[in-house]
């Protein structure tokens, strides 16, 4: 009996019981090397988020230096709300096409696009942003610093982040019951006229649940941004300026600082300031699902 | 009347508009994905330069075989954890706290960003064990990268198989592991096998989790096959560079090296092809599926 039966049903408990631990492993893990600089370096949490003097020090064990971080976090803000400004209208407007208007070139042409869009590598966004998207923002729009910017980052993380917002608000106009549909045209009204009366203000929380999801993204997008957002430590005075993200420092510098240093530890601070960002948005995804429930 | 009339007109105006902007927006995406495919690869081929598909410092064949070698290494760990813990979902447990916590684990994991999980490699398998960036440590990231996909994937195959499987195996006296393994599983191979293919394509082109696991630089001697040597080319603890943070490595760092731009553009261009390739090969499957389980409801 045992091998027929313990034995598989322990192995697969196991496997069950090690992805509880695994998540628990990274937020502990990246709690602990986080909070290095809150607790042996004794800087205020208030400081990390609202200071822009950005100045640790790089040597072990040895603190007293600046460790403002808001240019970072601001840069972060900036990038992502631009994003989603950019995408949202076509991802929803994409979302109607496929789950409204025309379901069957919908899943024939556009979600296999999609797919694709999801697959292509961050690090080859980045690539055509460098290539593509800096040299012209540089030359036709005459950035003041050559073409690395916030518009750059912006436009790349919007072609990274539509497909999610896409994929999820279609699922959730699809879910949309067809009563509602057969109701809206039995009143006489036109396609339009019910998508925007009635598909979409029904999909509303799975729309939202899409943008925070792709919001989400944005935020833990490295690579893409890294490369097209010039990496200067600077407030931009507009979007064609550039400026650096919470992900590019963290990408760019935790290789050449010293281990136990403080200017490490305020990197650590910044991974730990993402991972909570992301926890929270899965915590306002379930927000939203319950209260879509009650109501 | 006249007003009403007019009204009508102007609504259906509208919705005729309406329905033209939305084919526009879903014409635009399709032509995107098309010229941005197409730039990618065009202007990988007009930077090929004569030894760029080499094994030696100056081609990316080190490259492309450290990222086969690093998912393969990758997929050995999460597959078999991946599809346990997904069976374990489907067919043991109850709908109790583990499950929920379970569930929940797996949502947090999927929404990492993967530089987080890349900072995680670098304390615990670099940093905690003292070695150096090693090829080991990448796949050990993709690993955490990849598991949450494989996990739903396997749950909801199983979910989504006729309850007559297991009351058939389960009457012929199975238990409910025998049932699993012998019916179950292998029933839902061509989901799973679905899943697996998109997560490779993925982990091909991860970098953000790579910058501190698998390092940033490749040295492979291919005469010498002492598999604990540093160079040799399947030891999984030599520093192993793949082909996406060699694009990053060549745009950034790497404009002392002569021919860097070129080596970013062919690189780009052979992980565009991989991941087409692997969005094909993975739908091909699903629909190969779908026209056999219409075959089999018949």
């Amino acid at each position: 009996m045992f091998k027929k039966e313990y034995l598989g049903r322990g192995l697969v408990t196991l496997c069950g019981i090690f992805i509880i631990a695994l998540t628990l492993a990274i937020s502990i893990f990246l709690l602990i090397k986080g909070t290095d600089v809150f607790r042996l370096f004794h800087h205020s949490v208030g400081e990390f988020m609202f200071s822009d003097k950005w100045a640790p020090m790089d040597v072990p064990g040895q603190g007293g230096g600046k460790i403002g971080a808001r240019i970072y976090i601001l840069g972060s803000l900036m990038t992502c709300g631009l994003a989603l400004l950019i995408a949202l209208p076509f991802s929803i407007s994409a979302a109607i096409f496929i789950s409204e208007i025309s379901p069957k070139t919908g899943s024939r042409f556009l979600q296999p696009a999609i797919e694709i869009f999801v697959g292509i590598p961050s690090v080859v966004y980045g690539w055509v942003g460098l290539t593509i998207l800096v040299p012209f923002i540089n030359e036709k729009l005459h950035a003041p610093m050559g073409g690395y910017s916030v518009l750059a980052a912006g436009i790349v993380l919007a072609i990274m982040i539509f497909p999610t917002i896409t994929t999820v608000s279609a699922d959730a106009l699809r879910a949309v019951p067809d009563s509602y549909r057969q109701a809206a045209y039995g009143l006489g009204s036109t396609r339009w006229q019910l998508i925007y009366k009635v598909s979409v203000p029904a999909a509303k929380s799975g729309i939202l649940t899409g943008v925070i999801l792709g919001l989400s993204r944005a935020f833990g997008e490295t690579l893409a941004v890294a490369m097209v957002i010039g990496k200067t430590r600077v407030f931009p005075k507009g979007i064609l300026y550039p400026t650096n993200n919470l992900t590019a420092a963290i990408a760019a510098d935790m290789g050449n600082t010293a281990n136990g240093g403080e200017y490490n530890a305020a990197l650590w601070a910044m991974a730990l300031l993402l991972l909570i960002i992301s926890m929270a948005c899965i915590v306002i995804i379930h927000l939203i699902a319950r209260s879509g429930k009650n109501s | 009347m006249n007003e009403k009339s007019n009204r009508y007109a102007r609504v259906r105006m509208t919705d005729r508009f309406m329905t033209g902007f939305f084919y526009g927006i879903g014409g635009f995406f399709i032509l995107l994905l098309i010229v941005l495919a197409a730039y990618i690869i065009i202007k990988g081929i007009l930077s090929i330069y004569p030894g760029v598909f080499s094994f030696t410092r100056n081609g990316i064949g080190n490259q492309f075989f450290n990222t086969v070698y690093l998912v393969l290494l990758s997929l050995l760990i999460s597959v078999p954890i991946g599809v346990a813990a997904g069976a374990y979902l489907a067919e043991y447990s109850k709908n109790g706290r583990a499950t929920e916590m379970i569930t929940i684990s797996i949502e947090a994991l999927s929404s990492l960003p993967s530089i987080v999980v890349g900072l995680f490699g670098y304390l615990v398998f670099i940093l905690l064990t003292g070695m150096r960036w090693n090829l080991f440590a990448g796949a050990l990231a993709v690993t955490i990268l990849s598991l949450p996909t494989i996990t739903t994937t396997t749950r909801d195959a199983l979910v989504a198989l006729p309850s007559h499987f297991r009351s058939g195996s389960i009457g012929l006296g199975a238990t409910r592991w025998q049932t699993l393994w012998h019916v179950l599983l292998p029933a839902c191979i061509p989901r799973i096998v679905t899943g697996i293919i998109l997560v490779a394509g993925r982990g091909f082109g991860e970098a953000a989790a790579l910058l501190y696991t698998a390092g940033q630089s490749t040295f492979i001697n291919w005469a010498n096959w002492d598999l604990s040597s540093p160079t040799c080319p399947l030891n999984p603890f030599r520093p192993g560079e793949t082909l996406s943070l060699h694009i990053w490595v060549m745009r950034t760092e790497g404009s002392m090296v002569s021919h860097s731009v070129e080596t970013a553009n062919v690189s780009s261009m052979v992980l565009m092809i991989m991941v087409l390739g692997f969005s094909l090969l993975a739908r091909y499957l699903s629909r190969k599926l779908d026209e056999k389980n219409k075959g089999a409801s018949k």
